[in-house]
């Protein structure tokens, strides 16, 4: 309760100073609207349906794009782990692509896929899989043979020794991988939204967008205050809970 | 069509026959930076049903070798491994490892891993499973720490259930590769209480590694001296004391001097070799 009231303190003197500086005009209003004017704002656009459609665009194409990414990086980094004639070639491909910024996708898949929705799903795909496929080899690499060797005398064998030996073994480096294509994915999203316009839907990043085009200084901070909060909740919501969970299991927390 | 379950907990509990291990002329060899090391050298050696068979020499004289062979988790260069009879080709159920370090899993809790050996026996109910589980727990005195988490345990504790899980699927051999080397002297008393008690009780064939030559003669029905390089059986002890043993009594000590000062001739007699 005490961390929760000085988190929220220190939150209203934020406002307050945001709230300051605003009336003393230490640059136009133009360029620093009211905290007032951005919920004004955020309540308009919540009434008109505007905020919640390209909420749940721009979730849909995350979210879409994320799955296909880990369900397709997850088998790949198991099997580069597996044979090194994958290691040697796709293996050296994924690292190679996982220092791209995720970003650099978005002229190419403009050019192959138009402005379309196949576009966006191909730059979340590609933000993601290569994070969750270096992550999981890592992570099987890391696996001590101790656990493999244990398993082997106890009857494990094949198919069994890797989806319950090696891959929970390899699970704090996958969430790990996890959670860092997620950020990949969910900058490039946003990247790409604002670059794009296309007439499937509206997303946050097209908001975003067309807050700058019409000068609305209100709707550009409020738009980058719902992209916040967005990834503080998946953050909260999703990965917090895993992480403590290994943490518990493994003993690893402080 | 349902699969029938033939197995019951009863069933699954049974004190069953220890087998017999027969090694003849067992051979292996490692490459190393400065050549190659003949770790096993023509090695033969027999272990009677419901034997406990000690082996002990210095570090790197190939016992952990042997054990891993007669586990299957290794292949021998030449020379034959059968366990009750038959040939070991690899790993197998009948033949389980109790390793040094307790190789347990810590994704999973206590309970889960002692589970996990009789979930890969298909005739067991799931009920079963937790009933055995719960019996191998209460032998190795930690029903109450079954949902404890792996980090959570003592050392002595995680070997305590890595010797439940390694009874679990009933083997008809246990090999343990230096089980107790990381444990400090009371808790490793206690352990040979234990675990004297436990093989008088499920009558397994033991064969347990070991550099700690009074641990050895306190255990074995044997004890065999390994000389390194290349990895030989220098010599045989028939520990003829009556069980229970306790490791502090006279006649005990002066069996393990007696091995002691075996071990320190041939020692001497090889200086190059690391003790």
């Amino acid at each position: 309760m005490r961390r929760f009231l000085s988190a929220a303190g220190f939150f209203a003197l934020l406002i307050l100073l945001w709230q300051w500086a605003f009336q003393a005009k230490i640059w136009s209003p133009v360029l620093l609207p009211s905290p007032l004017q951005v919920v004004n704002y955020l309540k308009g656009a919540i009434e008109d349906g505007t905020l919640g459609h390209a909420t749940v665009t721009t979730m849909r194409r995350l979210l879409t794009g994320y799955v296909i990414g880990f369900v397709g990086g997850l088998p790949l980094g198991l099997l580069t782990a597996r044979w090194n004639l994958l290691r040697d070639t796709i293996g050296t491909i994924s690292l190679g692509l996982q220092t791209l910024p995720s970003v650099c996708w978005v002229p190419l898949a403009l050019l192959w896929f138009g402005q379309t929705e196949a576009a966006m799903l191909f730059v979340v795909v590609m933000g993601t899989l290569w994070s969750v496929v270096i992550a999981t080899e890592t992570g099987v690499r890391n696996v001590p043979p101790i656990y493999r060797r244990a398993a082997l005398t106890m009857g494990s064998k094949g198919l069994h020794i890797w989806l319950r030996v090696i891959l929970p073994a390899a699970l704090p480096f996958i969430v790990s991988g996890m959670k860092q294509g997620w950020a990949f994915a969910w900058r490039s999203l946003m990247a790409a939204e604002i670059f794009v316009t296309i007439l499937t839907g509206f997303g946050l990043g097209q908001l975003l967008h067309y807050g700058r085009e019409l000068n609305a200084m209100e709707q550009v901070i409020a738009i980058m205050l719902v992209i916040v909060v967005i990834g503080l909740l998946a953050d909260k919501i999703f990965f917090s809970p895993i992480e403590k969970f290994l943490h518990r299991r493994w003993g690893t927390s402080q | 069509m349902f699969r029938h379950k033939t197995g019951s907990v009863t069933e699954e509990l049974q004190v069953i026959a220890p087998s017999k291990l027969a090694l003849e002329e067992v051979s292996k060899s490692f490459q190393t930076i400065t050549g190659t090391v003949l770790a096993l050298d023509r090695i033969s050696l027999q272990v009677n049903e419901g034997e406990f068979v000690c082996i002990v020499g210095p570090s790197g004289c190939g016992k952990t070798t042997l054990l891993n062979i007669i586990a299957g988790l290794e292949m021998p260069d030449s020379g034959n491994v059968l366990a009750g009879g038959k040939p070991v080709t690899g790993p197998g159920r009948d033949r389980l490892v109790m390793f040094q370090e307790s190789a347990l899993f810590p994704w999973l809790n206590v309970f889960g891993n002692v589970l996990f050996p009789l979930k890969l026996k298909p005739q067991l109910t799931n009920k079963d499973r937790r009933d055995v589980a719960k019996y191998y727990l209460e032998l190795v005195d930690l029903t109450r720490f079954e949902r404890f988490n792996i980090h959570e345990l003592s050392g002595g504790m995680k070997q305590r259930v890595a010797l439940a899980r390694s009874l679990a699927p009933n083997p008809r051999v246990l090999l343990m590769d230096e089980p107790f080397g990381a444990l400090d002297a009371l808790t490793r008393e206690q352990f040979y209480g234990d675990l004297q008690r436990i093989w008088k009780e499920r009558k397994k064939t033991i064969v347990f590694v070991t550099h700690n030559v009074r641990e050895a003669a306190c255990l074995g029905d044997r004890v065999l001296l390994f000389s390194p390089h290349p990895g030989r059986i220098q010599e045989e002890f028939v520990i003829d004391l009556p069980r229970p043993r306790d490791i502090n009594t006279a006649d005990l000590v002066g069996y393990s001097s007696k091995i002691m000062r075996s071990l320190k001739s041939f020692n001497a007699e090889r200086p190059e070799t690391r003790a």
